[in-house]
């Protein structure tokens, strides 16, 4: 009798424990997503999670990448592990997945055929260590894009610029009318970026990949990245009086027309939909400056950490999957002005801008970007050089490109 | 009764302390006290175990572990792979790194210098019996209650040109007025200095002021009756009276220089470009931005070497002197 009882009650525990997953399980997630285009479209995430019977905590960190990375890490690091969390994909998550913290996804990515759907392929390569995937992407976005404020051109009196030089040739009409020709906001990482989009739109592809991919120190001590920094140059100059610190102040600088211009990643796209403003109408977008329109296959991830709770580990694989979903990736990237990972989706309703990247996306004009090619220490050293540069008009050009060089020689 | 707390309390100062009553003498000493060293005051030694265990565990401990690891090359996750002085060439040879010393070398100096005089001051003043003396002390001491990062960003706000002191001068009418020293390379520092005393100097004040009252009135009069100026007074016996104050005010100023960090964040974030940067900003970032360990623990280790500079010397003095005497 007891013995029958027992065994009962083992079948009944057993059945509990097998019912867990299927009962809403919570699973924190972590990003940097906090400005009103992202939050809002983190909320698609979120509801599409939820739909699928488990729990979206979410755990998001004000102060983008810069602040947020070190709290993931220490927490994946000190034993307390979300589960899952934002990096760009690239190298940012390397040593973790290399400490064996992550976990390997590539059972989920065979059955969900993530190899044929995602596209371009290089996003995927980027996920893959050893030829195990670690992390899914959730959508491309590229740096290099110049957003233009229609309105403060109006007021100047002058055309919209159809390229970057021509809107280093208004910068005087614009700065008598009272508006700060480009916003470039006082956090280290902007000045670093809209430098390497100089980079690749003034320089060019090759020139781009020559200095961060091959690291060639004796090119970026040469004349072709010498034009890099004379319009560098230029920038730092029409970026005089932007007195904001974060991307999006400085974006909101052009929504309102206080400033001309800003060199920001499509993420900005997200602040102008928030704010009401039309492609086309009240802001124009110009891809690679205008001069080189091909874009860069960063983006964003999720990584998941390795947990020992089946539940939660089960969890997981539903966000992966949920995430890669064909109406997930939708809703998702609309909101945030990036464009979907997969090939096979249709974004009828994508506004100008984002059909100008559909394009250049489906022409295949890709390259690499620097999260993919430098480590992290090497990306901080430019951004102390950058940083410095463009708030100290004493630095020269020679003296800045000197110091490039040496970080590109020891860069790794 | 009073005869046991002094002995207790040590019997080096006992036998030198030459008018004491020959009850004192080490004879009966011998007698009253526990058989042992080890065994002597034992609750007391129990009691502060666990903070001796965490002096030497974690702080020690630590120490030894982050100035070891600062010789390898660990990036994001500690490893033991030695470079040398590797990390140490690099960190010198960083134009930030140069730069975030200089900002603390002024910055220490004129915050230890303002923050005493100040502080000095306004004790002087309130300790003038004055009325509402409560109100005053609140009002000044209040700032302290805000942490570094509330008071960076009222500064950052107050000395922000578009909406701060500047636009509100400007509004009342002096057009070319220009106050805007957190967007200036050159000032940068200063500015952060302003919202350091300003939240830091009430500290000082209300040490200073209880230093001030514990000063025999007695004193004061015997001052008086020898025609003294007051300024004298101050300067010749009361200041040299507040030498223990001092050196309690001192090691807490100077702590909160050397560690200064969540100020410039609030305020600056170590701009315009690094213009503001500081050392223990340059170890969170290159920890944990850089995901460089080795280059931040290379950099802690000159600030403790800085300290130790300091404070070796200094220990040596205060109380190498006093075994001595």
């Amino acid at each position: 009798m007891s013995y029958r009882f027992a065994i009962a009650a083992l079948a009944a525990t057993t059945a509990i424990a097998f019912a867990g997953p299927a009962s809403a399980t919570d699973l924190e997630v972590t990003h940097w997503w906090t400005s009103g285009g992202e939050a809002a479209a983190v909320a698609e995430f979120a509801k599409a999670f939820d739909a699928t019977g488990n729990k979206w905590v979410d755990g998001a960190s004000a102060g983008s990448g810069g602040t947020a990375r070190p709290i993931m890490i220490s927490r994946i690091t000190g034993g307390d592990p979300m589960g899952a969390t934002q990096f760009n994909h690239g190298r940012q998550a390397e040593e973790l997945v290399e400490a064996g913290l992550m976990r390997d996804l590539t059972d989920i990515a065979t059955k969900g055929k993530w190899t044929e759907v995602v596209r371009p392929k290089s996003l995927l390569d980027s996920c893959t260590i050893d030829g195990k995937i670690y992390c899914v992407p959730v959508n491309i976005h590229s740096w290099q894009w110049l957003w233009l404020s229609n309105e403060a051109f109006a007021k100047a009196g002058v055309p919209v610029p159809n390229t970057w030089d021509e809107l280093v040739a208004a910068a005087p009409a614009l700065e008598k009318a009272g508006i700060v020709p480009l916003a470039v906001g006082g956090q280290p990482w902007q000045a670093s970026g809209a430098f390497d989009v100089l980079m690749a739109a003034v320089g060019g592809t090759d020139t781009f990949l020559k200095v961060y991919k091959d690291k060639d120190a004796e090119f970026a001590k040469g004349p072709e990245v010498a034009k890099v920094f004379k319009a560098a140059d230029d920038a730092r100059k029409m970026a005089k009086g932007t007195n904001v610190q974060d991307w999006n102040q400085a974006t909101n600088m052009v929504i309102t027309g206080k400033a001309g211009g800003q060199i920001m990643g499509d993420w900005a796209q997200g602040e102008f939909q928030v704010a009401g403003k039309e492609a086309g109408k009240d802001y124009s977008c110009l891809p690679g400056l205008g001069l080189n329109p091909v874009i860069a296959t960063g983006g964003d991830a999720f990584y998941f950490p390795l947990l020992k709770d089946e539940a939660k580990s089960k969890a997981q694989e539903v966000l992966a999957e949920t995430m890669l979903a064909p109406a997930t990736q939708v809703a998702f990237n609309l909101k945030k002005g990036s464009l979907p990972v997969r090939g096979d989706v249709d974004l009828q309703t994508a506004n100008d801008c984002m059909k100008k990247g559909l394009d250049i996306l489906a022409k295949g004009s890709v390259m690499p970007w620097t999260d993919q090619l430098l480590s992290q220490d090497t990306q901080k050293q430019k951004e102390d050089l950058f940083s410095e540069f463009f708030a100290n008009e004493g630095m020269t050009v020679e003296d800045a490109q000197k110091r490039f060089a040496d970080i590109i020689a020891s860069a790794d | 009764m009073r005869e046991k707390l002094v002995r207790s309390a040590g019997e080096g100062r006992i036998r030198a302390d030459k008018t004491a009553p020959p009850k004192a003498s080490p004879m009966t000493d011998d007698q009253t006290r526990p058989p042992g060293r080890l065994l002597r005051n034992l609750n007391a030694k129990i009691a502060s175990l666990p903070m001796i265990l965490t002096a030497t565990v974690v702080f020690l401990g630590g120490t030894i572990w982050t100035v070891v690891y600062s010789f390898t090359n660990s990036k994001l996750l500690p490893r033991l792979k030695f470079v040398g002085l590797e990390q140490y060439e690099r960190l010198w040879a960083a134009p930030r790194w140069l730069v975030s010393i200089e900002n603390l070398a002024i910055y220490g100096v004129l915050s230890l210098v303002f923050s005493l005089v100040i502080g000095f001051l306004l004790a002087a003043l309130l300790d003038q019996k004055i009325r509402f003396e409560n109100t005053f002390r609140t009002i000044f001491l209040y700032p302290f209650a805000l942490s570094f990062i509330v008071t960076g960003l009222v500064w950052q706000w107050l000395l922000n040109p578009d909406h701060g002191i500047q636009s509100v001068v400007r509004g009342l009418g002096w057009e070319s007025f220009d106050f805007d020293p957190l967007y200036n390379s050159k000032i940068v520092i200063y500015g952060i200095l302003i919202a350091a005393l300003w939240q830091g100097t009430g500290l000082v004040m209300c040490l200073m002021l209880a230093g001030l009252r514990g000063i025999d009135e007695d004193i004061w009069k015997a001052a008086r009756v020898d025609g003294i100026p007051i300024w004298r007074t101050y300067v010749f016996i009361v200041i040299p009276m507040l030498r223990p104050v001092l050196v309690t005010t001192l090691v807490i100023i100077a702590s909160s220089i050397v560690k200064v960090y969540d100020l410039v964040v609030a305020q600056t974030s170590g701009g315009p470009g690094i213009a503001s940067e500081v050392p223990a900003k340059y170890v969170y970032d290159y920890m944990f931005h850089a995901q460089n360990l080795g280059q931040g623990f290379a950099a802690s280790t000159m600030m403790l070497l800085s300290v130790a500079i300091v404070m070796v010397p200094w220990a040596y003095l205060e109380f190498g002197r006093r075994r001595r005497a």
